[in-house]
């Protein structure tokens, strides 16, 4: 068995579902290779190689892949897709957007989002928003796979693996990238992050969540998310989406604020560690996962909490 | 321009659903089906492109059972043009959806496929991917904003960092994402108006699709169940509890 786990990263920076895609390789079991394909990314070649387990990196450097577009990447390892048995990659919005296209090219049904690996062939992976899990099993010769990164540990990383500079492949001229608006944040990223605290509707501004929720956050060293009705309403950036449809998180601690707890917001934070609701509705469906609830108005209790950290 | 939009028959996005007791799937007797929500967004903006000028036609397609006429009835009475479902009992992977509506395409030619990023009961999020593969055609995926900027398409989509733009060139597929704009009501003049709009009934062999499913169900089981746990009384005994008891903080 051989298999290619495509990076995640943005350029000089890895991403940790990289290497906990690695761990799900491991799980397979066989030869794992890591392909880098990006612009100046020889760092994130570097820090692939680290990832125990890993027996070869590919890195291939061009401008092309600086983005992550899906037609140059599809290209890419569909040129390599050749000699492995199975490709995969982490959940992300970039494995997510050119894994299919690869899929669809051998004839192969993706495998999306597998939380556990129960042999070469057989996987489980959340269905309805996580309200059932399927255990499938995959007739392909060939695996296209994405993991969630999540559901596995991170794996040692003091591997020592080759690095081979590969040349790059096709570029179809049917896209181009044109700007991007990156949130910036100093905040840890979400999906790393040990503790995370999430506010919803309730704090009916984006003021609110600088006043309310950052300030907790930057005591407890925490990554900030939202709900959809709070990045609907733009008092936060879409990418600080938890849930089924958004991003997905199991931190040590995660902490609802103002959020009612509807089913695809708990799609994203049920595997959490410690859940702690704030809500000022003791009927709210938050409270059936808590751990511990605590009924209040957070604009009395996040202050509070603020000044006891 | 002629704009082509997939809808599929789920289950409502309100339902929770619970799993048989011999775990051969999810238990859908008697259960609300609506449009998948995201392509309600679908239909939604192609019916805006309409609206605006920029495209000439709407074309609604389903792949499922004779019920999932509901569905395309209802992106007919919120303005798409016509219909054509797809007529099938089978479960049918997206690989096989992409290649029924590769084969759509083949037939009507649409200048742009907009659909839904996700189905909400497979999860899958990948079929618009695999739909433009199979044409070789661009794709605009997770799209928070879609304008056409002289013979292009310029895609915003929702990346895990922020947002990106891109520009495809046409024939292209688009995914929509939550933001991308809020799905109308149908109002009930065109819900009358919509049972007169023309829906086409076909069948996967009229394609010369053979429906594989190529992963095997196994078994469906619940998720592990989190008990609901304690409520604190304030403040400071939630801060201790985390401290001393979880161990978290
Ligand atoms: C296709 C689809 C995909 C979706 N994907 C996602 C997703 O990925 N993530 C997601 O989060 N949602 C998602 N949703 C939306 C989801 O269904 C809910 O609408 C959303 O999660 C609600 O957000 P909320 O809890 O912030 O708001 P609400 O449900 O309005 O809850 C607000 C809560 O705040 C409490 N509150 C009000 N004032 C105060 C106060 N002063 N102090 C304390 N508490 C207060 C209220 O009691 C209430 O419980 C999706 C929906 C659809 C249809
Ligand atoms: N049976 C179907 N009929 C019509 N469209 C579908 C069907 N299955 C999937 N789609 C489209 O593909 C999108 C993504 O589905 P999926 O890849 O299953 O998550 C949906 O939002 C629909 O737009």
């Amino acid at each position: 068995m051989t298999i290619l786990v495509i990076a995640e990263h943005s350029n000089d920076h890895l991403s940790d579902a990289t290497a906990k895609t690695v761990s799900a390789a491991t799980k397979i079991g066989g030869d794992i290779h890591v392909l880098v394909a990006g612009s100046g990314a020889s760092a994130v070649a570097g820090q692939a190689a680290k990832i125990a387990g890993v027996a070869k990196v590919l890195h291939a450097d061009d401008d092309h892949y600086a983005k992550q577009l899906a037609e140059p990447m599809a290209e890419l390892i569909l040129s390599l897709a050749g000699d492995y048995d199975v490709l995969m990659a982490p959940a992300g919005t970039d494995g997510k957007n050119y894994m299919p296209r690869v899929a669809a090219k051998l004839d192969v049904m993706q495998i999306s989002d597998i939380i556990a690996v129960e042999s070469a062939d057989t996987f489980q992976r959340p269905i309805y928003a996580g309200n059932a899990i399927a255990t499938v099993q995959s007739s392909d010769a060939k695996k296209v796979i994405t993991v969630r990164g999540t559901a596995f540990e991170a794996p040692a990383m003091d591997g020592s693996a080759s690095v081979e500079t590969i040349g790059a492949a096709d570029f179809p001229s049917i896209s181009e990238f044109v700007k991007e608006e990156l949130t910036k944040s100093d905040r840890p990223e979400l999906q790393g992050a040990k503790i995370v605290i999430s506010g919803g509707r309730a704090l009916a501004s984006g003021e609110n969540f600088e006043k309310y929720i950052y300030p907790v956050a930057d005591k407890l060293g925490a990554a900030v998310g939202a709900s959809r009705a709070a990045v609907d309403a733009g008092y936060v950036p879409n990418d600080m989406q938890v849930g089924q449809t958004g991003k997905v998180v199991a931190p040590e601690l995660y902490i609802a604020v103002g959020i009612s707890g509807a089913i695809q917001h708990l799609a994203g934070m049920k595997d959490s560690k410690v859940i702690v609701a704030i809500n000022k509705d003791e009927e709210a469906p938050i409270f059936q996962v808590a751990d511990y609830g605590l009924v209040a108005d957070l604009f009395e209790a996040m202050p509070e909490l603020e000044k006891a950290l | 321009m002629k704009v082509l939009v997939p809808v599929k028959r789920v289950i409502d996005y309100n339902v929770k659903v619970r799993v048989k007791p011999d775990q051969s799937d999810v238990d859908l007797a008697n259960v609300k089906m609506s449009m998948n929500p995201f392509d309600e967004i679908a239909v939604e903006e192609a019916v805006r492109m309409k609206e605006a000028g920029t495209v000439e036609e709407v074309i609604a397609v389903s792949i499922g059972p004779e019920k999932a006429q509901d569905q395309l009835r209802q992106a007919l009475a919120m303005g798409a043009d016509r219909a054509i479902l797809i007529e099938t009992t089978e479960t049918v992977e997206p690989l096989s959806v992409a290649k029924l509506l590769a084969k759509v395409c083949e037939e009507e030619n649409p200048d742009l496929v907009v659909m839904g990023k996700q189905a909400i009961d497979d999860d899958c999020n990948q079929t618009g991917q695999m739909l433009a593969a199979l044409m070789g055609w661009p794709q605009g995926t997770f799209a928070s904003a879609v304008t056409k900027e002289g013979d292009k398409l310029h895609v915003t989509r929702e990346v895990d960092g922020g947002l990106q733009t891109i520009a495809l060139t046409l024939p292209a597929v688009v995914t929509t994402d939550l933001r991308l704009n809020e799905p109308r009501y149908a109002s009930l003049p065109n819900i009358m108006k919509a049972k007169k709009k023309p829906l086409d009934k076909k069948s996967p062999s009229d394609y010369g699709v053979e429906i594989i499913a190529r992963l095997k169900t196994l078994k469906v089981t619940e998720p592990p169940k989190r008990e609901a746990g304690i409520k604190v009384e304030s403040v400071a005994d939630l801060v201790e509890k985390l401290k001393n008891e979880a161990g978290v903080l």
